[in-house]
């Protein structure tokens, strides 16, 4: 893919930061603070922020739409994202009522990315059995589908309604709302996606990323079997940027740490040591450190993958505002021109 | 006995490693999913090109150790046909946020593998290769001798079980340790010190060392008390 063309954004679940004097923002300041953000990246360039659901006490976003909607009327060219929609313990038809929403007032920038979600709060939240966690998402995820074709269908729901002739509103300007599939790895998810022609969006939040190289290749196999189009890949991975490799090193550890380890802790995982750590950031999956740093590191995954698109996940763990704020000021000034440059190189 | 045809339960992403390992290590690997053949020839193909993909009873009926790669909460549709005198390898965990809420899956006085053992009366059963992450499974596996090779523990009845299964696990890539009868399995389950680990032997027989002073050791300890009473 042409190097002017790979797609370089920014995700966030919303963790609460800290303000200027140390303390923890409560939920309504660290949404507002997203929105500066996003405000933020837009001003500066970035191509795409997309905002995690989730339902739990560190993150502040479990309606990312509604945050996508105000950042919207302050922006003018970043694309809006949810990252992801967890499809499987919402309503299919209100999902697409809110993102076309959204894709109108922001004058055709929504992306919706539908996932499984590796969060699994909204399930009890909204009534939903996780036994029956792959079953929603494969009914919902082809009934999503036939909303998106912005006609009037019928439906024959077991987990879902059903609907006949059912007309959906607001219809979008483009005649189609921009819709991903985010995937954690499964491949039977990516198979999933390849038969409805939807993009993929990979989840790589641990060791090393040539990995999901074979990942490439039986996405878009699938789609060939299928009779679909394939789309280029993206990925989405952590990562944390400052001046000096010692500052991005520290304040990475000590907030990944206490993201994953707070995790770690509902999945029964030991928390992360710093020799695991290291080799996340030397060889895995995140991506720290000065802007040459994270951009040679980040160039690398995108030859390496083929992927047209890579979203890198900021904000994690309690860092503070002004930290968030020149991580995205370095990712936009000298961490995306230099990809582009390295991408260019070959 | 001699391993040649190592079978997988399981396409997913525990499956799919295990396989490109044996594959690497020179077995014949047979894979079988949850549904039809056909829904997984695509993925095994392309992501563990040489393994072969089947039916749960040609998996168990073929192969001379059979991994189970599956959500623990499926365990009781496992295909038992071709599982009676075999070698079983539970690599299977608790995962609420697939599995469901399940008591019977976290009980405090047994290990989910002694409950896979019980399903499976007529098999050897030893668990083997939970405790580590997938992707940490596909990054270290290197050839012994090399210098601060991972180690992975394993937990089972029989002695001629054991020494297969290590010899096993060595031509995966990993050193093991053992650590006593399938009810010890408990140790390596979610919520231990060892669950997750991806470390050298020396660390990893430290942690097996002082599980019983852990949180999660002491909470075990207490339940059974209890449950004694």
């Amino acid at each position: 893919m042409a190097p002017e063309k790979v797609v370089l954004g920014l995700d966030t679940f919303g963790d609460l930061p800290k303000n200027s004097d140390g303390e923890l923002m409560t939920y309504a300041q660290a949404l507002r603070q997203v929105v500066k953000e996003a405000v933020l990246a837009d001003e500066l360039g970035v191509d795409i922020i997309t905002l995690g659901e989730h339902h739990r006490d560190e993150f502040a976003i479990s309606s990312p739409e509604t945050v996508l909607a105000a950042i919207a009327t302050q922006t003018n060219q970043i694309q809006l994202g949810s990252g992801v929609t967890v499809l499987s313990s919402d309503d299919p038809v209100r999902v697409f009522e809110r993102f076309s929403t959204v894709d109108a007032v922001s004058n055709g920038r929504a992306q919706v990315i539908l996932g499984r979600g590796s969060f699994t709060e909204s399930f009890p939240l909204f009534g939903y059995d996780l036994g029956d966690y792959d079953a929603l998402f494969e009914e919902k995820i082809a009934l999503f589908s036939k909303l998106l074709e912005e006609k009037p269908f019928d439906w024959q729901g077991e987990l879902t309604q059903s609907l006949k002739q059912a007309n959906v509103f607001p219809k979008t300007e483009s005649g189609h709302l921009d819709t991903w599939v985010g995937v954690g790895g499964s491949p039977e998810s990516i198979v999933r996606a390849a038969h409805f022609g939807f993009p993929v969006i990979l989840a790589i939040i641990g060791g090393d990323p040539v990995r999901f190289k074979p990942y490439v290749e039986l996405y878009e196999r699938a789609a060939q079997q299928f009779g679909m189009p394939t789309h280029p890949l993206g990925m989405h991975s952590h990562g944390f940027i400052a001046d000096t490799q010692e500052a991005a090193v520290e304040m990475a550890w000590e907030n990944i740490k206490l993201a994953f380890d707070k995790i770690g802790v509902t999945r029964g995982w030991a928390p992360m040591s710093r020799e695991h750590f290291e080799h996340e950031i030397t060889s895995g999956s995140m991506y720290v450190g000065t802007p040459e740093v994270v951009a040679q590191r980040m160039a690398k995954a995108i030859k390496t993958l083929g992927v047209g698109r890579f979203d890198l996940v900021y904000g994690a763990g309690e860092q503070p505002a002004s930290a968030r704020e020149r991580m995205i000021t370095l990712y936009a000034t000298e961490v995306i021109p230099r990809v582009r440059e390295l991408l260019a190189e070959d | 006995m001699a391993i040649q045809t190592v079978g997988i339960f399981g396409a997913g992403k525990v499956g799919i490693v295990l396989a490109q390992l044996a594959l690497k290590a020179g077995y014949e690997v047979l894979i079988a999913g949850s549904g039809p053949v056909e829904k997984i020839a695509l993925t095994v193909e392309v992501l563990a090109p040489g393994a072969k993909a089947v039916t749960a009873a040609e998996a168990g009926a073929q192969s001379d150790l059979v991994i189970l790669a599956l959500p623990l909460s499926k365990y009781e549709t496992i295909d038992r046909s071709g599982l009676d005198g075999k070698l079983v390898l539970d690599a299977m965990n608790y995962w609420w946020e697939v599995d469901g809420i399940r008591t019977d899956l976290t009980n405090l006085l047994q290990s989910s593998s002694e409950l896979v053992q019980r399903f499976l009366p007529n098999s050897h059963v030893v668990k083997a290769f939970n405790h580590m992450g997938y992707h940490d499974l596909f990054d270290e596996s290197v050839p012994q001798g090399t210098l601060k090779r991972k180690a992975l523990a394993l937990a089972g009845d029989d002695d001629d079980d054991i020494t297969i299964v290590r010899s096993f696990i060595n031509d995966l890539g990993f050193d093991s340790l053992f650590i006593g009868p399938l009810a010890n399995g408990i140790m390596l389950e979610p919520g231990s010190e060892v669950f997750g680990a991806n470390v050298t032997l020396p660390e990893l027989q430290a942690m097996i060392a002082r599980f019983a002073q852990s949180p999660r050791g002491q909470e075990i300890q207490l339940a059974r008390e209890n449950a004694a009473l």
